[in-house]
């Protein structure tokens, strides 16, 4: 029998990158292939072209043997393949049944929509695959977890047998991401093909039957789950050998330099996403707060540096109140903050890598004088911080929007760190970006901690948290449900603090703790 | 975002780069300076051949022409364009022979009338260079303000109030006065909008409309009550100015080339040093390109939008007070011919940039001017130039259109001109 | 495992907050100070107020009129707004604040009404009547723009829309003597210039804002051209056959109601049909499903394989066929002849209206009939001679529009992807 799916030499050229270089694939009925290569391996472009997002240059695509051409999402509806999306494909203000009719709705008189069909067909999947989902939600009010299932019953609902799953544990807790290969599982033990895509090496382990690593557009080997080793995978994705744990010294705490005592922050439709939180970051301290996606970070770090107001509490900066002052106040009084979306807030990207680099502190001496701006200055300032910083830029004035995303960040971080600061906020300091540059900003955030700095590190990867923090904390629904020293606990037991579980003991980590690369 | 504004960068870039001399600057410009006004130049070109399809369909002669035969339809056709566009022209920039003529053989008078035209075009540019760059700075700011006409009534209003009703001022207090008076009226204007955008988040162009009706019949108020001049029976008109506060004409009748054109230069050149110079033109900009990152950034958002708001409805309420203390003398309420939309079409055309904002002004005075001496001679409505512009500015906001039209080749990054966001409310 | 599977269930704070609460009952407060000082105090004791209750020229469904005693009714409805704006400072309505809001603001205009009115004749059906035809313009225009908006395109072209409409309606009707043909050419028109947008906006992506300005100068310009060129040289050309009124057996005889609704415009009945099958289509349909679903979030439909493109366009046509129908009004349904700027912003007050009616057509309708009837106030009050000048007076429809948008701009779910242009990767 032929394969279910087949790829042969798929190529695709962006302006500047070769996403996809000649890459072969294929999957069998009824398993789980693991697809593993790190941010920018170019995962993505190769599904989007199964999918019919892109087109490819070269290749074609066999499915059961024979020779198919998708130029769209319909024609790999109609050729039986399905794709669970990294950002999912959700409209938050329709129900579940109409999320999952979209597209291919049962009508009735004409064009009426015949919702209790859908809504039928949706609870008998559900029960079949245990996936639980009421079709009358509306989506925007279930959990992540929940809207992921949502996605998977649109692919069953269309009878997909091909799945693909992109990243698809991005979002989830460990136990939900358990909870999910618990899914998969039973998908393709009912017959279905699963392409799982993602750049965690236990999730992979854990639940593939094959695994295919690329880099850089092109395949660079397969191998057996039950065989691989881990440190090998890790060199075959990044292309050397990969030394993810930061040298990092144990260090006495100093002064308190961030305290917070029941704060309640809300968002913008009043809903109290900060609830009651308190604790406290010292100098030469990195305090990670872990915890899914959601859960209150963001709001909890915008009510810090200033961007969001809030609504009860104490936030006090070296014993100052800085509770709902400006964002500049705080910033002068020496924070950093590293934002979470970093072309959204960080950035401005049509203004000239020069100009962003001066973006806290372009209305003061030497960068202006009075109100005229100083450009001279400015640009030294750039060079300078373009070569301190490793900042692969053509030159100061070229616009930051035409930076790779690696060094965006580093603009930001060059931005921030370069001013004589006492706390820093760094929120997800590292998504989406590759080895290389993850591994430089793990380097100079600990290296700020070890100036003397107090660092507030958020960031959903559990392991980045464990990785470069003194303490932790557990965010969840609003609240700090654990704070814990970091050599204390067991990677297991924050996984299940992030889920909402308390256990009745505290775990400690047994033996050398096994950091996962996250990337 | 991707490649949103990428032109507006442009030039804070190019600053930049004058100031460290880095690249080679012979080759960039020349190839530059043809990029950036081969887009404009054959947008306007296209509009012209609309227009004179336009032209050739309206009217009645070249139908019953072409009844005769082909030939005579052809010809008719051709010759009422051409006479209308040689009117349009030596309406705006004058008669070389006429001018020749007046030289040699003529007198003073004669000579003012031959050089008449190019100086008048100069005269109606004014009005349309402090429009244009009231438009500029708005982009510039991310605010779209369709606004301007109500501003230039508001600022004409005021700066007549001031004009007619204080007496026994030296010119050179009462002049600057109720020119800055006119500001005064249109960024007050301005600022309503701005102030409603930046802490209601309801979007500036329908509060820009609805003010500018607001203005309208406002001022349509004032000119038959509070400020209607005794004697007219109810005309909607003010009473003359006061000779002191008359912005100065240069040459007698019939040339009313005036002072104001210059006091628009400066403040073109003055916008400029503002947005790429300081540090509020850096928060203008910022706001206006990523106000996230300008909150971020810890730049005062609502203050930025009203400071640009009043500023771009300061520089509107200068063109309405430019109107009335260069030219007109007092007010009535036909006093603009659409210069809010117009505004908006220069703007654009200019890139935004002040410099650019010039040129199209001038180009729109000259059209405006010819069109007035078109409609005398060939009864072409003066509506005309509206079709041509917005005909223009959709090929420059879609240059993709243009460059398909003339076999151009595509850029490889398209850089989209201006984005503004929509109406989802608070930012 | 519980906690994944149920939803999430967050602590929100009140609606409306202490601050709210106060600055509310304040103003209410205020309103009642206002009625008894201003209207109740100034109206002398015997005063009668009379209302017609029967539009002028109707025959069927006559009522007879309504008379009052001026400063009695204001002191009554000065209490009622103080008891209800107490009422509101000790302990607060809660969930129908709005709409205790919205009561006494009623109030105010009908004690606004009743004093203008003391000791004259003031025919109230009759400008319930005109509000419902100047609603008609402006509830059609944000059916318009919720038809475009709704697929994320946003259309701020339907002031010019309803323009060239309004033109080419006269202009056609007057030279085939039919009212229908002059409607069907004058929806021609505005949809040629909607595909103008469509091209403009989802093709060549340019700013949606600067592709509607462009249409409404184009717009402007044109018509004042033709108009100039034709309309006014030669008085024939504008002279359309209209839309005459249409008597609905029956229903006509209802009094108040049914002069003001079942004897009237064809352009009134279309509004309501139009309501209906919009409202049915958009939440109903397959139809509205997709158009809903490319403007919230036009990747999730392009996966599952709904034309983006082709959505947008329809959309935009459909809402330039509405425009136009609302153009068509002013010249075959209510003036009769086309003047230059005749719309006069009615168009934009529209998107007004599709913002504070929450992007449905139901909303959209009642939120018409509220400006509509702001304007007939204006006008209708400058006729029984009042204090204020006509010229201010109206005004009222702009200064009402933007103190609307003030406070409910963003207060509603506006289309997640509206005004964002669709680039297929």
């Amino acid at each position: 029998m032929a394969p279910i799916l087949q790829l042969k030499g798929i190529t695709k050229q962006f302006p500047g990158v070769l996403a996809n270089d000649h890459i072969d694939l294929t999957l069998n009925q009824g398993e789980i292939l693991a697809l593993l290569g790190e941010n920018g391996a170019g995962k993505t472009t190769l599904m989007n072209i199964l999918y019919g997002l892109y087109q490819p240059d070269e290749g074609e695509i066999l499915v059961n043997g024979e020779k198919i051409t998708i130029h769209s999402p319909t024609d790999a509806i109609n050729a039986g393949i399905g794709m669970v999306h990294q950002h999912f494909m959700l409209i938050p203000v329709f129900t579940v049944t109409e999320n999952v009719m979209l597209g291919s709705e049962p009508v009735k008189a004409g064009d009426f929509l015949d919702r209790p069909k859908t809504a039928a067909k949706i609870m008998e999947i559900s029960s079949q695959y245990k996936l639980e989902v009421d079709p009358n939600d509306y989506v925007k009010d279930l959990p992540v977890g929940v809207q992921q299932r949502v996605e998977i019953i649109k692919l069953l609902y269309r009878e997909a047998n091909i799945l693909i799953f992109d990243e698809p544990t991005a979002v989830l807790t460990p136990q939900e991401a358990d909870d999910l290969f618990v899914i998969m599982r039973s998908l393709v033990k009912q017959g279905k093909s699963i392409i799982f895509i993602t750049h965690k090496l236990r999730e992979v382990l854990d639940v593939a039957d094959r695994i295919m690593v690329i880099r850089r557009g092109a395949v660079v080997g397969e191998a057996d789950p039950k065989q691989a080793n881990r440190n090998k995978l890790a060199e075959m994705m990044v292309g050397r050998e990969v030394n993810l744990v930061v040298e990092k010294d144990i260090k006495k705490p100093g002064d308190v330099i961030l305290s917070i005592k029941d704060l309640v922050v809300t968002d913008q439709f009043k809903q109290v996403m900060v609830d009651k939180v308190s604790f406290e970051v010292h100098a030469g301290q990195i305090l990670g707060i872990a915890g899914v996606q959601g859960n209150g970070q963001t709001e909890l770090v915008e009510a810090i540096t200033g961007l969001r107001k809030s609504v009860s509490g104490e936030i006090k900066f070296k014993g100052q109140s800085i509770l709902n002052e400006p964002p500049r106040k705080i910033t002068e009084l020496g924070s950093a903050h590293v934002p979470e979306d970093r072309q959204a807030d960080g950035l401005v990207l049509p203004f000239p890598v020069a100009e962003n680099l001066v973006l806290c502190t372009y209305y003061k001496e030497p960068f202006s004088r009075g109100v005229v701006l100083q450009y001279e200055k400015i640009l030294e300032n750039s060079e300078k911080l373009v070569q301190d910083f490793d900042i692969r830029t053509p030159s100061s004035l070229t616009t930051v929007g035409s930076l790779s995303g690696g060094n965006q960040q580093k603009v930001i971080i060059a931005r921030e760190l370069s001013r004589p600061i006492e706390l820093l906020v760094a929120s997800q300091p590292t998504r989406g970006l590759d080895v290389g540059s993850i591994e430089y900003i793990h380097k100079r955030i600990v290296q700020k901690r070890d100036e003397g700095c107090a660092v507030l590190l958020v960031s959903p990867e559990l392991d980045e948290v464990i990785e470069l923090s003194d303490r932790i904390a557990v965010m969840y629904r609003g609240k700090i449900i654990a704070l814990l020293e970091a050599e204390e606990v067991a990677k297991e037991t924050l996984g299940l603090l992030m889920a909402g579980i308390v256990p009745d003991k505290i775990e400690k980590p047994q033996g050398q703790r096994v950091v996962e690369t996250t990337f | 975002m991707g490649k949103k504004d990428l032109e507006k960068q442009d030039i804070g870039k190019t600053i930049l780069e004058e100031l460290t001399g880095g690249e080679p600057k012979e080759k960039r410009q020349k190839r530059g300076i043809w990029k950036i006004l081969q887009i404009p130049a054959l947008a306007i070109l296209t509009g012209l051949i609309i227009g004179a399809v336009l032209i050739m369909a309206t009217s009645f002669d070249v139908y019953d022409a072409f009844k005769v035969s082909l030939w005579k339809g052809l010809g008719t056709a051709f010759a009422e364009v051409g006479e209308a566009y040689l009117a349009l022209i030596t309406g705006s920039l004058g008669n070389p022979v006429e001018i020749v003529q007046a030289l040699l053989y003529g007198d003073a008078l004669d000579f003012r009338n031959a050089i008449n035209p190019i100086l008048e075009s100069l005269v109606q540019s004014t009005p349309y260079i402090f429009a244009g760059l009231a438009c500029a700075l708005g982009f510039r700011a991310g605010l779209f303000n369709i606004g301007v006409e109500g501003q230039l009534f508001i600022g004409a209003a005021a700066a007549t109030f001031v004009g007619y009703s204080l007496t026994g001022l030296p010119p050179y207090i009462h002049m600057p006065l109720a020119f800055l008076a006119g500001a005064l009226g249109g960024a007050l204007w301005g600022m309503v909008p701005g102030l409603l955008k930046a802490t209601t988040g309801g979007h500036e162009v329908i509060n820009c409309i609805m003010m500018n009706y607001i203005a309208y019949r406002f001022t349509t108020f004032l000119l038959t009550g509070p400020m209607s001049r005794p004697g007219t029976g109810g005309m909607p008109v003010s009473p003359i100015i006061e000779k002191s506060a008359q912005i100065p004409q240069f040459f007698k009748t019939p040339i009313r080339f005036h002072l104001g054109f210059f006091i628009a230069l400066a403040f073109a050149a003055l916008v400029w040093w503002v947005l790429f110079k300081t540090t509020l033109g850096l928060n203008l900009r910022t706001v206006g390109t990523n106000p996230r990152a300008a909150k971020y950034a810890g730049m005062n958002i609502i203050a930025t939008t009203i400071i640009g708001m009043a500023a771009s409805g300061a520089l509107a309420g200068m063109a309405g007070a430019n109107e009335v203390l260069a030219v007109n003398r007092s007010m009535a309420i036909g006093l603009s011919a659409g210069y809010g939309f117009d505004s908006i079409a220069l703007a654009l055309l200019g890139n935004s940039h002040p410099v650019g904002v010039i040129f199209a002004a001038l180009l729109f005075g000259v059209l405006k001017n010819g069109a007035t001496k078109m409609m005398v001679v060939s009864t072409i409505p003066i509506d005309i130039v509206t079709i041509l512009q917005a005909v223009i500015l959709i090929f420059v906001a879609a240059p993709a259109i243009i460059r398909s039209v003339y076999r151009l080749k595509q850029p490889k990054v398209e850089a989209a001109a201006i984005m503004l966001s929509g109406w989802g409310g608070v930012k | 495992m519980a906690a994944t599977s149920t939803s999430i269930q967050r602590v929100r704070i009140s609606d409306i907050s202490p601050a709210r609460k106060i600055s509310t009952g304040v103003v209410e407060v205020l309103v009642a100070l206002f009625i008894f000082a201003v209207f109740a105090r100034t109206v002398s004791a015997g005063s009668i107020t009379t209302f017609v209750m029967t539009p002028g020229g109707i025959t069927t469904g006559q009522m007879g009129n309504w008379v009052i005693p001026s400063q009695l009714t204001l002191y009554l409805l000065a209490a009622l707004s103080l008891v209800i704006g107490l009422f509101q400072l000790i302990r607060g309505f809660g969930k129908i604040t709005n709409l205790m809001v919205g009561l006494v603001f009623l109030f105010f205009i009908f004690s606004f009404l009743t004093w203008q009115a003391a000791d004259k004749s003031l025919n109230l059906a009759g400008m319930l009547s005109s509000a419902v035809q100047l609603a008609v313009p402006i509830t059609m225009g944000s059916f318009s723009g919720i038809l475009c908006e709704r697929s994320g395109v946003v259309n701020i072209a339907i002031e010019g829309m309803m323009l060239m409409s309004a033109m080419v309606g006269a202009l056609m009707g007057s030279l085939t003597h039919s009212a229908w043909l002059g409607l069907f050419f004058g929806v021609l028109s505005a949809v040629l210039l909607a595909a103008l947008h469509a091209v403009l906006s989802i093709k060549y992506k340019i700013d949606q804002i600067i592709s509607g300005t462009v249409i409404n100068m184009f717009s402007a310009g044109m018509t004042a051209f033709l108009s100039q060129k034709f309309l006014q040289t030669r008085q024939e050309l504008n002279n359309p056959a209209m839309f005459t009124r249409i008597e609905i057996p029956g229903l006509a005889e209802i009094p108040l109601i049914g002069p003001i609704l079942f004897n009237t415009n064809f352009f009134v009945y279309l509004m309501f049909a139009l309501l209906i099958i919009l409202q049915v289509a958009l939440f109903s349909t397959r139809w509205g499903l997709r158009v809903r679903s490319v403007g919230e979030h036009p990747k999730a439909a392009d996966t599952l394989g709904i034309n983006v493109i082709r959505t947008r366009y329809m959309s935009v046509l459909l809402g330039g066929m509405v425009a136009g129908m609302a153009g068509a009004f002013f010249t075959l349904g209510s003036v009769g002849r086309f003047e230059e700027g005749m719309t006069a912003g009615k168009g934009f007050i529209g998107l007004a209206a599709m913002i504070f009616g929450n992007y449905t057509p139901i909303g959209a309708l009642g939120a018409g009939i509220l400006f509509g009837f702001a304007d007939s106030l204006g006008s209708k009050l400058s006729l029984l001679g009042s204090a204020i000048p006509s010229t201010l007076m109206s005004t009222a429809p702009y200064v009402i529009t933007m103190i609307v948008l003030a406070g409910f701009v963003g207060k509603g779910h506006v289309p997640a992807a509206d005004g964002v242009p669709y680039t297929k990767e």
